[in-house]
Formats: structure tokens, sequence, C-alpha cells
């Protein structure tokens, strides 16, 4: 086993069940929304991801922000780095300033196209992709050399994962390009959200598992929002049970006791679906994602974790 | 072949501005097949320009200097008394007018890509010309070009059902055509290969190549 630079790592190494969230910082100068969603994280999660420009919408940096988040509050982060966006001297660039700057953790993602962004006219990079750029980090952390193989003064202390998806169809492809990516190099591995737990499943089963696995989840803060998701993304299935408990607890009462129902239905769902996981496969822990719903990451952590 | 598209008459006829002398080239051979630079649409340019079209040609192919040279020469005087030439052609051609008779040339086309040819009116960009194939590798799709990435080692998280997310999960993932073809093919190790890095400074300049 190498070395454990962050606590993150540390934990899925020492085989603690972890919990890690995520904060997406917006269009802003601004600190003050992902310090406070971080504060109210960082008693239930081991790490947080900071996005970096979700959407292909061009947000604050994801490098600031993690280090902003790390100095303010003390939780460490994943900080995601997009490939879309960055050509391999600013990739370069940027991972020495995460690891000078105390980030461990970076979690490399494609990137959504650009079509769909705030800037539709930007030309998309691609220099590497995601399989490329563990590589690439791999020699930068294990050999202090980058991608051409000049040599890096001081070490670079950064753990690197990359994203699955269980959801895919067809999941045999997906299965052998997350597999090629833990050849080349990665240690951890973060999904895309699901709410089918036999699609967790059917992942972990096919994936020729050597890198903890985090399966990621989205508790949703109304019907509304799952429905979007369903008519967004085409392969994430969200069952009718969950949106129909979400529809009816909203009807129930005024707006704070509506709010509590919505809490229970996600608590009771998303804690016995992790309850499933861990009882049937080698999980190693969640990824929730809350866009703008942190108060529930700590509630469904509790319950699971007792 | 090189897909060509026509720029709107109102765009040209800007770039024409007050010109009263212009001299139009067509392709004989991309843009005839695309039918934006053939004998008909540099019949219709001329029309749409009425006097100030003061003569027209359709070079067999006209980003060979050579054979730019042979058909212009038949109207060298007409070009010479010219103010400007509206190339219907791609933009390798519309230069190589450029260079050749020293003009100003104004681009009646848009060049698109390296393309296949469905029938006249579906045309689908299979090359990007970057100067390293791999379609061995990828059971003969290229992913430079139908991954809408160019992702050497796709798919990416945008696949949903076989479709890409760009354009609205409308078109195929190509790493997916790639993953069953390979498999057909009885290839799906190849899939499994991490494909390296590419050496992106061919790109960064304009080539040439140069072999005698």
């Amino acid at each position: 086993m190498k070395e454990a630079y962050s606590t993150f790592m540390r934990a899925l190494s020492g085989g603690k069940f972890v919990f890690t969230s995520e904060i997406e910082p917006k269009k802003t100068t601004k600190f003050d929304e992902i310090v406070r969603a971080a504060n109210i994280l960082k008693n239930h999660v081991v790490a947080c991801n900071v996005t970096d420009n979700p959407r292909a919408k061009a947000h604050l940096s994801s490098l600031v922000a993690s280090y902003v988040i790390q100095r303010e509050t003390g939780l460490e982060t994943i900080c995601q780095i997009n490939v879309r966006d960055r050509n391999r001297l600013a990739l370069i660039s940027d991972l020495l300033g995460a690891s000078a700057l105390g980030i461990r953790n970076v979690l490399v993602i494609s990137g959504d196209h650009i079509a769909g962004g705030d800037n539709p006219g930007a030309m998309p990079v691609y220099d590497l992709d995601s399989t490329q750029f563990v590589q690439m980090v791999r020699g930068m952390v294990d050999n202090g050399t980058d991608l051409n193989g000049n040599p890096i003064d001081g070490d670079v202390r950064l753990h690197v994962g990359v994203v699955g998806n269980p959801n895919a169809d067809p999941l045999e492809v997906e299965v052998c390009k997350v597999e090629r990516k833990i050849r080349a190099g990665a240690e951890f591995i973060q999904t895309q959200v699901v709410f089918d737990v036999e699609k967790a499943k059917r992942f972990l089963k096919d994936l020729n598992l050597s890198v903890p696995v985090l399966i990621g989840i989205f508790p949703c803060k109304s019907h509304r929002i799952a429905e979007f998701i369903v008519s967004k993304i085409p392969c994430i299935s969200v069952p009718k049970e969950y949106i129909d408990r979400l529809r009816s607890a909203e009807c129930q009462g005024n707006a704070t006791e509506s709010r509590k129902r919505i809490d229970e239905v996600n608590v009771d769902y998303f804690s016995n679906l992790i309850k499933e996981l861990r009882e049937t496969t080698r999980t190693s822990g969640i990824h929730i994602m809350t866009i703008g719903y942190e108060s529930i990451v700590g509630k469904i952590a509790d319950v699971v974790l007792g | 072949m090189i897909i060509t598209k026509s720029k709107p008459k109102e765009v040209v006829l800007r770039s024409v501005g007050d010109r009263k002398r212009v001299f139009i080239v067509g392709c004989g051979t991309c843009a005839t097949l695309c039918q934006t630079g053939g004998e008909e649409q540099v019949e219709e340019m001329a029309n749409l320009l009425r006097e100030r079209s003061v003569g027209k040609v359709v070079v067999e192919t006209p980003c060979d200097i050579r054979v730019l040279k042979r058909d212009l020469s038949p109207h060298l005087g007409m070009i010479e008394s010219a103010d400007a030439i509206l190339a219907l052609c791609c933009g390798a051609g519309a230069q190589a007018i450029s260079e050749l008779t020293g003009k100003i040339v104004i681009p009646g086309l848009d060049t698109l890509f390296l393309g296949e040819t469905e029938r006249i009116g579906r045309f689908y960009e299979r090359c990007r010309a970057c100067g390293d194939c791999i379609i061995y590798e990828t059971g003969g799709i290229c992913p430079i070009v139908r991954c809408a990435k160019g992702l050497l080692n796709g798919p990416c998280g945008g696949m949903a059902n076989g479709k890409c997310e760009a354009g609205g999960y409308m078109r195929d993932c190509a790493w997916v055509l790639i993953y069953r073809r390979l498999k057909e093919l009885g290839m799906t190790q190849r899939f499994m290969e991490i494909r390296a890095v590419r050496d992106r400074s061919r790109r960064a300049e304009p080539q040439e190549l140069r072999f005698r």
C-alpha cells in the first residue's frame, strides 16, 4: 500500500466506511456560500468534492475554492479537475499548485460537453482524456516528473480518483473503461448518482475491483428535482416509488413540516439503500451530492453509522 | 472529400461590396460533388452579380497550382481586369487562387470537414486530418472525429443508452460503436488498451509535406 497523504485515503485504506459530499462554487467572487456549506458538512463527511465548472458553466475556480474551504473550515477537499478546459500545461500547473497548497485529493472528470454550457462558443480542449490525466498524475507523484519527463522540484502529494457510472448502458463498455482507468493508476472511484440499488450492485459485481468505490447518491429536495434528473439524464432511473413518496411528503402540513417529511423520506430511502450496499457489496463509502441540501448529509450519515 | 457549404448570398454580396468587376472560379472536384461550386452554382452566382460578373470558370482542382494555372490561362485578361475573384471552392483552393493571381479573393463557401458522402446533401465528417491514424486500434471508427470530445480512452460519462450527451443524446456514442465493432472483430483487447497521450506539436503550425 502506498503512503496515504490525505485523511480521506487513510480512512479508505483503514477500511472505514466513508462519506463524502460535494460543494459547487458558483459564478461569484464571494466565498461565503462555499464556506457556509463546508461548515455544515464538515462534521459528517471525511472530505468534500469541489466541482470544476459543472455543466460547462464558468464558475469560481475549483482549486481556489478547495484551498479556501480547507483553510477556513478544516474540511478536506477532493478537488475536481476537468480535462475540457485546460491543456496539459495548465493541468500540470494546477496540480503543482494544488499540491503546494495542501490539497491532497483530486478527481479527474472529462467535463460535460461545452455545447450545453453557458459559453457554448468556447473551444473544448481535451488535450488529455481522464485516463491519460491519471497516468500523468502517477508520473508526477511516483516519479517526480511531468508528462514529458521534466523533473519537478519538491514532492507532489496527491491522490487521484476517477468517476464511474453504474447507470451506464451498455454497462460492459463502462466497466471496461473504468478498469482501464484503474490500470492507469486511479486510486479511488466515485460514481454517478444512483437511485436504484440494483444498478449499483450490478456495477460493483461486474467491476474487477482493486480500488475503493464510493457510490454516489442524490437526495432530492422535491419530486420535481427527481423528475428533472430523469428528464435530463436518460440513463438514470429514479424509482417511481421514491418520487411518489417525495410528492406525498410535500403535501403534508406547512413548509416546515413538509421539509421535515421530505428529510424523513430521504433518510429512510437512502439509509436503506446504503445498508443494502454495505451488506451485499464491497462499497467503501457513499458520495452524497446535495446541491444546496447539505443539511441532509448528517442525517443520512448518522442513521447509517449509528 | 472536402465538404463545403455555400455562404448566404447576402454575406457574399456584402463582401463583394461596390466592386464592379468580379471573376468567379468554381471547383470541378469536391465543390462540384457538394453542389456548392460546380457549373450550376457558378452560373447562379454570375446571375446574382449580373453585369458585375466579368467571367467565370470551373477549375478541375483549384487547390492544385498546376491545374489552376492551366485552367485559368485562357481567362488571364479577364482576371487581370477584375477587382476581385469570387472563389466557390474550399479554403485551400481559394488561397491557391489568391496566391496565383495576386487578386483579392472573396470566399463564397465555408469549408466544413473531410467527409464521407452518403448521397448529395448527406455528408458526414470522418477525418480530422490529425496526422496519426489509429483506426486499426478502434475498429475502423475514428474517435478523434466521431467522439464529440475526441477522447482516446472513451467513453466519457456523457454516454447514455449508447448515445452522446453532445447534441442531446441524438447521435451514437463513438466509443460504444468502437466497442461493438471491436467485439464483432474479436479484438476486444484493443479496447482495453490505454491509448497514450498524443503529440499535438505538429498541429501547432501550418504543416508542409516535402518528400522530394
